[in-house]
């Protein structure tokens, strides 16, 4: 059967690169997103190269009552979906997140939006005892640091709830994939200091493509990424707290 | 690479930006830059200072390139926003290379209308530098197929303009190096195609004489012609060359075993800076006499696949560094018709009495002028050399040649160019004037502004 993949925050690099890597599969695309011009300059651009049906829709995680009514008009276009790749986040600006109205907006954009859309998603994918959720985490999320805490806990908490969504749906045949990047060239990384192995946005499109061809539930992308983090996750605390991250 | 990390004021484009030193394809001159690169359609617009569109930094010299200012580079504003196939219409944002777009419309049986020697190059570039191809005698250049452009003002306006609508707009941007606005979309016209296969001939001429004669003959008549030359040989063979002529091939010539044309393509790379030593006169003279010799046996009409005969050197990634950290200059100039022959022969004389090599140096006819008002091509003979930079003296023989260039009325190429003087620029090309009021008048504030402008003196009253 035909793939049809619904993308939240579509217009980010990893997103589109995502997207493309399905749409050369002959999947069918339905890309959400705030904003409407980019949406329909992607969803063209798919179209065009890869020739698959792609539609799109206004989207604001932050809006989460809006969200029922979006997640009933996706499957009013697509009533086979097969399965939603969440890709929206905001980075922010951990300086200005010591004041609680930034790290609002960075808890609201990465975590409680992604709790609200992919709460309809499990619940109908539930039903169907179909489908796969794809929740890009981040590897930020890994352990906390100075730099980009809030960022961090947000993307934290995010792979702790698609831990549990996983155990939940499990039961139901319904595949749930954390993916934690590791540094990626995107407008989010494009200029910043100290950045090192960053990873092209279409090698991760790819990477979590095959993902849903395999077995692993949490995948970091490149791979090379979750030793990294498991080397950075061993460091003693006490230690931890005086080095400068 | 030193970078440095800066915050932007209130109206990021992107959320950083990147401080650091870049170039163009000749590796010369090398300038730190502050780069932006935007994702959004909304976001390719000015920022806070002044300003030059980079697509894929495939010009030569400083074109791309703003010292001490912003560069936006283009590439990720690359999507493929229309594609009728009936009509071979084609509009995409201006960051989308040519290499994207050969693989959308070759199967649907179009083709370019227009291409230079690299598919490694945005559409935005291809109007800005009016870049034309081997059959600018038959098909003018970039700017004569496009049917029109999206165009972005300094006050981040967006404006349309095409050779029927804002038609001075239109041809001060043809050509323009991209400093009347920022070219957001480009809709250009396709040529049908029969086949992804080009029926080549390669003709062998022991001289210059002979080689001019070859490209006014029969062959000069084909879609597609240049000449390779080697620029060691001199005295008697001053000039000697293979003419290469080739047309899309159409159905009832195609070969029956077409399949074997085509490529199992191997792609090479070249990992480090070679040596400066490594591409000497004598290793380019050895070369060139073996080229030319084995070229001359092939006398009968053979097929090419599009892309090793459009892109032969894109097989070989970042080939720029044949020629040693230093970087090299191309020097293109255009010698018009009546002065062609003179022209050229006093070029090669003077550059094989400098006995400096230049590893790859090529001899195209031109067509009749076109309407940019800054484009390069004229009615005449352009001759392209590849000179790598050893020492000082290199700058002096370019200067020497631009007098050459000047005294036959010829012009130099600004998307080759890294060093040519105002005074020689204002003496080559006399439709800046009617350029510089489109200017004053479209970006008065002199917000689009490159290491090429302000070494040119252009934008300035």
């Amino acid at each position: 059967m035909k793939k049809a993949v619904l993308i939240l925050g579509a217009t980010s690099a990893i997103a589109r690169a995502t997207a493309a890597a399905f749409a050369s599969q002959g999947a069918s695309l339905y890309l959400a997103s705030r904003d409407e011009e980019e949406l329909r300059r992607i969803s063209s651009d798919l179209q065009l190269r890869y020739g698959a049906e792609v539609h799109y829709g206004l989207f604001d995680a932050k809006a989460t009552d809006t969200h029922e009514a979006f997640f009933l008009s996706v499957i009013s276009v697509f009533p086979d979906l097969s399965g939603v790749v969440l890709a929206f986040g905001y980075l922010g600006d951990q300086s200005a997140a010591q004041d609680f109205k930034e790290a609002a907006k960075i808890v609201t954009s990465n975590y409680t939006g992604a709790v609200s859309i992919l709460g309809y998603c499990a619940n109908h994918f539930e039903s169907q005892r179909a489908g796969f959720i794809v929740g890009i985490a981040s590897v930020a999320g890994d352990r906390g640091r100075q730099s980009n805490y809030v960022y961090g806990s947000a993307k934290g908490a995010l792979s702790l709830y698609l831990q549990g969504l996983r155990n939940r749906l499990h039961a139901s045949g319904v595949r749930v994939i954390t993916i934690k990047p590791g540094f990626v060239d995107t407008a989010m990384t494009f200029g910043l200091p100290g950045l090192f192995l960053v990873a092209s946005p279409q090698s991760i499109g790819k990477g979590i493509v095959a993902a849903l061809g395999k077995s692993t539930d949490v995948v970091y992308l490149p791979w090379f990424w979750r030793y990294i983090m498991l080397i950075i996750r061993c460091i003693p605390e006490f230690i931890f707290k005086r080095m400068k991250l | 690479m030193r970078s440095q990390f800066i915050s932007t004021g209130d109206f990021p484009i992107s959320t950083h930006i990147l401080k650091t030193s870049i170039s163009g394809w000749g590796r010369y001159p090398e300038q730190m830059c502050k780069l932006e690169r935007p994702e959004r359609y909304a976001d390719l617009r000015p920022g806070s200072g002044n300003v030059i569109a980079r697509g894929q930094g495939r010009s030569y010299g400083d074109a791309s390139l703003n010292e001490d200012g912003f560069a936006l580079l283009t590439e990720r504003v690359n999507r493929l926003l229309e594609f009728d196939v009936a009509k071979g219409i084609l509009r995409a944002e201006a960051g989308m290379t040519l290499a994207e777009i050969l693989p959308v419309i070759v199967p649907k049986g179009w083709f370019l209308p227009i291409t230079p020697g690299t598919k490694f190059v945005s559409l935005g570039g291809c109007v800005a530098a009016d870049v034309h191809g081997k059959n600018h005698h038959h098909d003018g250049s970039f700017g004569d197929h496009v049917v029109g452009i999206e165009l972005i003002l300094f006050d981040g306006s967006r404006v349309s303009c095409s050779p029927l609508e804002k038609s001075e707009l239109y041809w001060a941007t043809v050509g323009g190096m991209g400093l009347t606005g920022i070219i957001g979309e480009v809709t250009i016209k396709l040529i049908p195609i029969d086949s992804a296969l080009i029926k080549v001939q390669h003709k062998a001429a022991g001289n210059l004489e002979q080689l001019f004669k070859l490209m006014q003959g029969p062959n000069g008549d084909d879609r597609y012609t240049v000449a390779w030359i080697d620029s060691m040989a001199s005295g008697s063979r001053l000039g000697r060359g293979i003419a290469m002529s080739g047309h899309h091939a159409n159905i009832e010539e195609m070969p029956v075993n077409f399949h074997s044309h085509v490529n199992n393509k191997r792609s090479l790379s070249i990992p480090f800076d070679f040596p400066a030593f490594a591409l000497n006169s004598w290793s380019i003279s050895t070369f060139n006499t073996r080229y030319f010799q084995k070229e001359s046996g092939r006398a009968y009409p053979f097929f090419s696949n599009y892309d090793s005969y459009f892109y032969p050197l894109d097989a070989i990634a970042q080939w720029n560094r044949l020629y040693g950290k230093r970087g090299f200059v191309q020097y293109q100039c255009v010698i018009p018709e009546q002065n062609a022959f003179d022209g050229i022969k006093a070029l090669l004389m003077k550059l094989t009495d400098s006995r400096r090599p230049s590893f790859l140096s090529v001899l195209k006819r031109l067509g009749p002028q076109g309407k940019g008002m800054l484009s390069f091509p004229m009615e005449g003979w352009t001759l392209a050399l590849d000179l790598p930079i050893r020492d000082e003296g290199l700058f002096m023989l370019l200067n020497k040649l631009d007098e050459i260039v000047l005294q036959h009325g010829g012009r130099v190429y600004l998307a080759k160019d890294a060093r040519l003087s105002p005074e020689s620029f204002r003496a080559m090309y006399p439709g800046y004037e009617d350029w510089l009021k489109v200017k004053q008048s479209v970006d008065p504030g002199n917000v689009f502004s490159s290491s090429l402008s302000r070494r040119l003196k252009v934008g300035e009253a």
